[in-house]
């Protein structure tokens, strides 16, 4: 009796536990609105499976280093830097998300689900990566051309009711402290200076307007912060000619980089700097490495060429104690650094207690805008969206039709016994949906085709043990006995059965790409919920049945 | 209770002359066609550029065919999909496929200009592009060619492991049957081999494999039970025994792949049609080349004495002897 009981907590559990992983649940999203075009995050509430490119429509790129035009001496690094420039771009497509991967010694793989526009796809590979320094409006222009702004967009019939006002006090400085820029001097006595910035909150309050409510002023003169719920509709502000107009003469507005920090805090910074480039990457940036310094913790070391040294400390001279951007393909990346002293040639910039990790990515980011990284595409697949509809359709009604097929054949054949095994056979459906759901691996449609087959497939270690149950039977056995050991006895076959399924699909794992890996997982999945379901589940049936009917002389099988 | 195949006792093995024929007859015409003019392989495998538009009003086939080589696309081959608006281009000739090494995007981006200036950017919509580099092409096709080997030794080990090796090698003998059987299946169908297919094939491999141990599993139970029975009565027996199991895992198993077939859609279709015939090939196989195939290998390399594992010397009786000597049918009780 325990044991069935055991037997019954253990299924009851698993199946609360796959409910639960299928559970719709709330995320966030970035989609399209459909009446602006721009990009915005929305929650939605869904059941977590993910969808594959070839469901969702969009673009698959592998992409190589382009040694055509000369050897690149160092792919390791090139790819790096490649990988940065790339992940910076893809930023701007507002893509949902985004896979880049590095595959190999030498091949970066990117995903754009919901894009099927080629021609942009090729714009992520075609220009190199464009790095400028530029320093951060000290002088806070933005904020007097505010009001002129939010009149001017009245005037054209957006008004605050339109948007939605932001409440101050919840949010938080992303990125904390700004780094600190200082120079590397001989003698090393570097001063570090606590940049640490009033509570941003506080500041919130006494606005009113259509754009100046969206906007948080940040931690230095010239930063701002946007909620994510609102940066398509500041950016689709920023892009109307009223606007622009009124933008201070000089300057331009950049949005920060969407890193870590910013998916964090759920705010994406935006800057106004000055219009002139006192850096360029590609002219005056001879290289960057990161390091750790005993006292000033991670850092990033730059060299400059003697051109770039010439006019860095022309214009660092100028600007001691303001910030400065570093901004690549237009996108402000990390917190602009204070510039503290006079920088010739060489430079640093301290983390101020961030991750090493950071000052590498920060490193990267000016070796991308300094080498630049010739790229080739070597493999595109695009797919419309509408594809993917019509596959998800096919998909579902080949689903329906095998299922009920497979049920019909189960019931006719073996009757009651049947009955049971379409119970194993539903919980097994659900138990593959929940390991497909909690691996995160993506429903491709080979995953649909290799799902819909292996319904068909799992009910065969139930064959293997029924018609050894009628063989008992036929021997004159007690029911009890015959159900016994024809589980018992069927149990070789089913294993080794398993076993060379598992070997296929992890080899076809192994070999595979996209989509037929995602005929892999589904299969791999299918097995491991198979052997629990038709064996595990099913006899639990059956010995739940046989107490219950303890005298019980003949088996519905 | 509803029984199919109960209690048969079909000499299976004795037929085995009757299903090399009919297998040589399938297999044959098919690689010779092979041999002669090979198969098709997919964009994947080659390298090359396909693409699926979507016209707004049906246009000529020739005047596609003539607007691409004009615009120096050599011998893309233009097939309707679907229906007469959707056209499949596809451009794997060599050249072509070289002019990609250096982006494989280019041949796409060629297509696109010229049908845009012919008909306008708005009479077409690209629906799917395929761009594959030729490194990227010759890579898979190594990778597919690996796995089919590696998956061949996995199995073979495992089922040495698991029986012993003379039954993993005949379960192997049958499968590469099935194999070549698919394969000449795919020729008259004019299937390309994709990735997909190749799936599909490893899929059929599994499946086999599946249907040979379960058959030997029972082999290896009733080599134990049946210490005196040739080893001849034994296959028969066993096969019988596990027909029914055969059979209703091969329908329910047909009958998620003819769903696949009537409600898949043009891309899983291929991948539907090399698996159903496989699947039928393989449980044919199961039953009329595993059998014959050990019994043969079990008389080539009889097991010597004292060796593990079940098939005793006296076991390996001619069939026209046991015969004459057991009289019993095969399989009743």
């Amino acid at each position: 009796m325990s044991n069935i009981q055991y037997r019954v907590a253990l299924i009851v559990a698993l199946t609360l536990a796959s409910v639960w992983a299928l559970w719709p649940r709330t995320v966030k999203e970035r989609r399209r609105n459909p009446q602006t075009q721009a990009w915005e995050y929305v929650e939605v509430k869904r059941v977590p499976l993910k969808l594959g490119l070839d469901l969702e429509g969009g673009i698959h790129l592998a992409l190589e280093v382009d040694e055509s035009k000369g050897a690149v001496a160092d792919k390791a690094d090139a790819l790096n830097r490649a990988e940065t420039v790339v992940r910076n771009r893809i930023d701007q497509f507002g893509v949902a998300e985004p896979v880049v991967q590095r595959v190999g010694e030498d091949r970066l793989i990117v995903e754009l689900p919901g894009i099927d526009d080629p021609e942009r796809a090729e714009a992520l590979v075609k220009t190199s990566a464009f790095l400028q320094f530029q320093i951060v409006d000290e002088a806070n222009t933005l904020e007097r051309a505010l009001p002129r702004i939010d009149a001017a967009l009245k005037a054209r019939g957006v008004d605050l009711t339109s948007a939605t006002p932001r409440t101050g006090g919840d949010t938080a400085t992303p990125g904390g402290l700004a780094d600190l820029l200082t120079p590397s001097t001989d003698t090393g006595t570097n001063v570090v200076q606590d940049t640490a910035v009033a509570d941003t909150g506080l500041i919130a309050g006494g606005r009113g307007g259509a754009f100046s409510n969206l906007l948080q002023p940040g931690g230095m003169p010239g930063e701002y912060f946007v909620s994510f719920a609102d940066t398509g509709t500041v950016r689709q502000y920023l892009e109307m000619p009223e606007v622009r107009a009124l933008i201070p003469p000089g300057r331009v507005i950049r949005w920060g980089a969407l890193d870590e920090n910013a998916r964090r805090s759920g705010f994406r910074p935006l800057y106004v700097l000055e219009a002139r480039t006192i850096i360029r990457g590609d002219q005056h940036l001879k290289d960057a490495r990161p390091s750790t310094d005993p006292i000033e913790g991670n850092l990033v070391l730059f060299e400059l060429t003697n051109e770039g040294g010439r006019r860095f400390a022309l214009e660092t001279g100028k600007h001691i104690g303001d910030n400065l951007a570093i901004v690549l393909d237009d996108v402000v990346m990390g917190t602009p650094p204070v510039i503290q002293d006079v920088i010739r040639t060489r430079g640093q910039i301290t983390m101020r207690g961030k991750p090493l990790q950071e000052a590498q990515d920060l490193a990267l980011v000016l070796r991308a805008g300094s080498l630049p990284v010739p790229l080739k595409i070597v493999d595109v697949r695009t797919l419309s969206a509408s594809l993917g509809d019509d596959a998800i359709a096919q998909g579902k009604r080949a689903g329906i039709l095998g299922v009920t097929l497979v049920v019909l054949i189960m019931i006719v054949y073996y009757r009651f016994s049947g009955a049971l095994a379409v119970g194993g056979l539903v919980l097994y459906v659900l138990i593959t949906a929940a390991i497909l759901a909690g691996f995160d691996a993506a429903l491709t449609l080979p995953g649909i085709a290799g799902f819909v087959l292996s319904i068909g497939m799992a009910v065969d270690a139930n064959f293997l043990i029924f018609e050894r149950i009628r063989e008992e039977l036929v021997r004159g056995k007690t029911v009890r006995t015959a159900v016994n050991e024809g589980f018992d006895h069927a149990f070789s076959a089913i294993i080794d059965t398993h076993v060379t399924t598992a070997l296929t699909a992890l080899i076809l794992y192994q070999v595979g790409t996209g989509a037929v890996r995602g005929f892999a997982v589904a299969l791999l999945a299918g097995i491991a919920a198979s052997l629990f379901s038709a064996v595990f589940v099913v006899r639990t049936m059956f010995l739940i049945w046989l107490n219950r009917r303890r005298g019980a002389l003949t088996l519905s099988i | 209770m509803l029984r199919i195949l109960h209690d048969t006792s079909i000499d299976f093995i004795r037929l085995w002359r009757w299903s090399t024929a009919l297998i040589a007859l399938l297999i044959i015409p098919g690689a010779i066609l092979i041999a002669i003019s090979g198969f098709r392989y997919s964009i994947e495998f080659t390298g090359g550029t396909l693409m699926q538009l979507e016209f707004r009003q049906a246009p000529a086939i020739a005047d596609v065919r003539s607007t691409l080589s004009d615009a120096g696309v050599r011998d893309a081959e233009i097939q309707t999909f679907g229906s007469p608006n959707e056209f499949v281009v596809r451009a794997q000739d060599e050249r072509d496929v070289a002019a990609q090494a250096m982006g494989a995007e280019s041949v796409a981006q060629q297509i696109r200009r010229a049908l845009t200036a012919r008909f306008g950017a708005d009479a077409y919509r690209v629906v799917r592009t395929e761009g594959v580099g030729p490194r990227v092409g010759g890579e898979l096709r190594q990778r597919a060619v690996l796995a089919l080997i590696v998956s061949f030794a996995a199995t073979l080990v495992y089922l040495a492991w698991r029986f012993e090796w003379r039954f993993g090698l005949a379960a192997i003998v049958a499968t590469i049957h099935d194999i070549i059987a698919s394969l000449a299946f795919m020729k008259y169908m004019n299937l390309e081999i994709s990735l997909f297919v190749v799936g599909a094939i490893l899929t059929v491999i599994g499946y086999s494999l599946n249907d040979k141990v379960v058959v030997f599993d029972r082999v290896r139970e009733n080599l134990k039970l049946h210490r005196k029975m040739s080893l001849y009565d034994l296959l028969n027996r066993s096969i019988n025994e596990t027909l029914p199991r055969t059979v209703m895992t091969g329908s329910t198993t047909l009958a998620t792949l003819l769903a696949l077939l009537i409600f898949g859609g043009e891309v899983i279709r291929p991948f539907a049609w090399v698996l159903t015939f496989g699947i039928i090939i393989g449980t044919f196989s199961s039953i009329y080349v595993a059998g014959p195939v050990l019994l043969w290998i079990e008389r080539k390399w009889p097991r010597k004495a004292g060796e593990k594992g079940g098939v005793a010397h006296s076991q390996l009786e001619k069939p026209g002897e046991a015969k004459r000597r057991d009289r019993e049918p095969v399989g009743s009780r």
